[in-house]
């Protein structure tokens, strides 16, 4: 039986179990390959997304757990041609060496920076030390970040206070 | 071998690629490679020197290099478009690139070992120089002036006195091929006029990785590609008792292949390969093969019955009777993992007795032959085609996995891929080797070394496939090749052992471990980073007992200048305040931390790049943690191609040396390795990183290129065992420096 899900934007119907992890079908299903394969336990943080804005480790979140929720994945923050300011800034950082982890760096990071968009770096370190980088990019995976955040977060003019 | 014997053709090429579910990114510009049109043939690789097998220039301008050296995410054919686009006089966006494919690219060796700007790039430097060449002779031809009046200008050669007449490459060549063999007399580019070499240019591939459409080897799917899972035995050297075909019938399409101890399973749907690999009932044999761990280093001693002497001088033991103190220590360092984020993947096609296998592996054209010998084909009817992997730093499962996929395509006759479980690449990658070291050394009236002595007992740091199919987990298993037996190899653990010190008596001894049940090979700098360990934390001991600061003791036993330039750098960048060697004990930032700072140096593989670099640490003696502040770093690689690559490589073998300093050891019993995910075989995390890495690249534009991937790792764990020295008073001697550990040295 199909399982509709909404991902990026757009409904699609799913042949596939209930319990199939959420991966599985963004990548097989959906071809949507940012989401990548770490682990399967949840432990390394490459695979995740966005459900309802939330970060997620779709390794380990069942398809049927996002019937009727929002999925966003990498490919839905923006494209080659029109990145997201943080997929720029990533660019413009050069953070990623073999790359494999960047997609869970990059959604970690957009949650990070849409609940607080001018983070200390203190606050940064903590919320991605559930994302493990082998390469050893960290300090420019932090860069990207708070060059995002600058770039993004409405100027301190403490016109609200 | 002419061109025009290479192989498949190019045309074929694109019917076999255009197949592919997901577009490969460099199809559409392959198809520009069309104009060669060589027959259809045997599947070998192009010979390298024919100038046609390197570089193709088509009717639209634009240029395919075909190299055979891959990027393994060091940003190393960015680098190598570089040299080519400078030597050819073209923009880069006009290069597209097709790499590791045993059919279509040169076979310029593995990559590996740092080698791939040095060697690899003097290659296709050398190809670009002749193209270049051949086109002025041709343009000088066609516009009726002699090659030393002829400017280049992206792929647009003109005469000098008169603009206007000009010809294009794409007109030159004209839809044909060059048809000439490398001389390699043409001449190159001198460095002064350089221009995109040397530059910061940012990564080919960045903006597909940071946006989801990168092509890596998870990626690939194939039409009808069945989804494979390996079961591997439970425990080190099992047989297979038997198996229970019927604990997976209720899983959708899933199917068992069995072939000697190898066994697989496959589905149509990735999750149920993944659930049937789990619920599949199977009785292993075997008997406890591993030394207990807390006896490794006996074992060792035990198993290694040969030496190797790797250097000799003057007379070390007279020198030992004759000193008034002799020092002696002994380190010790652990199994690590390459442990790459991705689990190794493949894909193949193995049908009507022609194999096409897609991998990640660092050798493509070497992986063709015991690939062959595993599905018992002719080596010419085997194809294996580059796609990017995870990170693999050295020899991981890229290899491995791809005969798995292999074999399982051969018996179901479909394509098949797979992806290792995490547990599979934790327990079943070719591990670090573990290394033993016993130094004893003197300091003499003068207040340098007088004596210097070197054991070390190490398995193999090299075990890479050879022609034998049982040198991959699936032949060994499915028991093609050479009957089983331990896990044989090369050396590489002498990488460094030899300083590059002045030492008047010397000796240098290496006791190979013939055998261990546990699969070792290649990880970053071999044997570079363990024997960098002991020596330079010897050195280190040493200066105490003369008295002398770390940075002029080591100083004192220098004579290259480009030695003696880095360790001067990284000293100066650091602020290094020339101090005695006795430990400083300074209070950290807070009360209950005491700062430390360390020094190293370290020329790679005692001829390739020079590296030194400071570390500052914080030590917490009452938890035995150790954190690293601040790593200043002294780097000369000869001419430096692109210093932003440069600089992610140097900070990436820091940052990964800081963890298989502190954290990284295989855990094992005696029937099997333990650390199978991330909780049991930890690696530095966001929140241990350094705050800083400050880097000095000394750019020798004079000199040749040396590699970057490797020499930056090597001074790192003796400059951190240094710095918690000088923190602390007490030396910690085997890795990795847990807080555990520690906290007991502290308390002896």
């Amino acid at each position: 039986m199909a399982i509709r899900i909404r991902v990026n934007g757009s409904e699609h119907d799913v042949t596939a179990a209930a319990d199939t992890p959420l991966l599985s079908v963004l990548r097989n299903d959906l071809s949507l390959n940012g989401p990548k394969f770490g682990c399967g336990l949840g432990q390394c943080g490459s695979c995740t997304v966005h459900v309802d804005g939330v970060p997620r480790r779709s390794c380990v979140t069942a398809l049927s757990d996002v019937v009727g929720k929002e999925v966003v994945t990498l490919e839905g923050l923006g494209t080659p041609e029109r990145p997201h300011p943080l997929q720029q800034a990533f660019i413009d950082e050069q953070a990623a060496q073999c790359g494999y982890c960047i997609n869970g760096m990059i959604m970690r990071a957009a949650a990070i920076l849409a609940r607080t968009p001018r983070p200390t770096r203190e606050e940064i370190t903590t919320a991605m030390s559930g994302n493990l980088c082998r390469c050893g990019t960290h300090l420019r995976i932090l860069r990207a970040i708070e060059r995002a955040a600058q770039r993004t977060a409405p100027a301190p003019t403490g016109r609200e206070g | 071998m002419s061109a025009a014997k290479m192989t498949v053709s190019r045309r074929e090429f694109l019917a076999d690629a255009g197949i592919l579910a997901v577009g490969f990114t460099f199809i559409p510009r392959l198809a520009r490679a069309e104009s060669l049109g060589e027959p259809a043939g045997a599947l070998l690789a192009p010979s390298a020197d024919q100038l046609d097998s390197w570089l193709v220039i088509a009717r639209d301008e634009s240029i395919t290099v075909y190299a055979g050296k891959v990027e393994l995410g060091t940003g190393v054919s960015t680098a190598l478009r570089q040299i080519v686009a400078e030597e050819l006089d073209v923009a880069m966006s006009r290069i597209a690139w097709v790499q590791g494919d045993s059919t279509l690219t040169v076979d310029q060796g593995r990559t590996v070992g740092s080698g791939s700007v040095k060697r690899g790039g003097a290659q296709l430097r050398r190809a670009a120089a002749e193209a270049r060449q051949a086109l002025l002779e041709m343009a000088s031809a066609k516009l009726g002036a002699p090659v030393d009046r002829l400017v280049v200008r992206d792929g647009v050669i003109a005469v000098e006195s008169d603009t206007s007449r000009r010809v294009s490459f794409g007109e030159l060549i004209d839809g044909g091929r060059f048809e000439r063999t490398i001389s390699g007399r043409a001449p190159t580019k001198p460095v002064s006029a350089y221009k995109v070499v040397g530059q910061s240019v940012p990564r080919a591939e960045l903006p597909a990785k940071m946006t989801g459409t990168h092509v890596y080897v998870h990626d690939v799917r194939l039409p009808n590609m069945l989804h494979g899972r390996v079961v591997r035995p439970p425990r080190v050297g099992a047989t297979l008792v038997s198996l229970d075909e019927r604990s997976i019938s209720g899983i959708r399409g899933a199917r068992v292949v069995r072939k000697g101890t190898f066994v697989g399973v496959v589905a149509d749907r990735e999750e149920d390969a993944v659930n049937a690999a789990k619920a599949l009932v199977a009785k292993w044999n075997a008997d406890p093969v591993l030394p207990e761990a807390s006896r490794l280093y006996e074992h060792f001693r035990a198993q290694a019955t040969t030496t190797r002497q790797v250097a000799q001088t003057g007379d070390v033991d007279a020198a030992l009777r004759q000193a008034a103190r002799v020092v002696r220590a002994t380190y010790r360092w652990p199994f690590q993992m390459h442990a790459s984020i991705g689990p190794s993947c493949a894909v193949a096609d193995v049908r009507e007795g022609k194999a096409t296998v897609w991998s990640a592996t660092q050798g493509a054209h070497q992986l063709c032959a015991p690939i062959a010998a595993l599905l018992g084909l002719p080596v010419e009817n085997v194809r294996v085609i580059f796609t990017e992997g995870s990170g693999c730093y050295g020899h991981n499962g890229a290899d491995d996995v791809a005969a798995d996929a292999a074999l399982l395509s051969q018996v179901v006759g479909r394509p098949v891929r797979v992806q290792w479980s995490r547990a599979d690449e934790h327990g079943w990658e070719p591990e670090g080797p573990a290394m033993l070291f016993e130094m004893a050394g003197a300091v003499g009236a003068d207040g340098t070394i007088a004596a210097w002595t070197y054991d070390a007992w190490t398995p193999t740091h090299g075990s890479r496939p050879t022609r034998d199919p049982a040198t991959l987990i699936a032949g060994r298993l499915a028991g093609v090749g050479s009957p089983p037996g331990p896990f044989a190899g090369g050396g590489g653990g002498d990488r460094n052992a030899r300083t590059n010190y002045r030492l008047p008596n010397e000796r240098v001894t290496s006791h190979p471990v013939a055998s261990f049940p546990i699969r070792t090979s290649s990880l970053r700098g071999l044997g570079s980073p363990q024997n960098s360990f002991a020596n330079e934390c010897f050195i280190d001991e040493l200066a105490v007992v003369a008295g002398v600061g770390p940075v002029e003791f080591r100083r004192r036993h220098l004579t290259d200048p480009r030695a003696i330039a880095v360790l001067d750098a990284a000293a100066r960048r650091a602020n290094w305040q020339p101090r005695s060697s006795s430990p400083s004990r300074r209070s950290g930032g807070t009360d209950d931390t005491l700062a430390g700072r360390g020094v190293a140096y370290v020329q790679y593989d005692r001829t390739e790049a020079y590296v030194a670099a400071v570390v500052d640490v914080e030590v917490r003696p009452d938890t035995g943690v150790v954190r690293v502040r601040r790593v200043c770093v002294a780097h000369d690689c000869g001419l430096i191609i692109n210093p932003d690559g440069v600089r992610n490589q140097i900070e990436g073998n820091v940052v990964q040396a800081i963890s298989r300093t502190l954290k990284e050891a295989v855990r094992f019993d005696s029937a099997r390795i333990t650390s199978l995910d991330w909780s049991t075989y930890p690696i530095l995390r966001f929140s241990e990183i350094p705050d800083a890495i400050d880097i000095e690249l000394i750019d020798r534009p004079d000199e040749p290129s040396l590699g970057a991937g490797e020499a930056a790792t090597s001074p790192i764990p003796p400059a951190i065992a240094n710095a918690i020295f000088d923190a602390t008073g007490v030396r910690v001697r085997d890795v990795p420096f847990t807080p555990e550990r520690v906290r007991a040295a502290l308390r002896r």
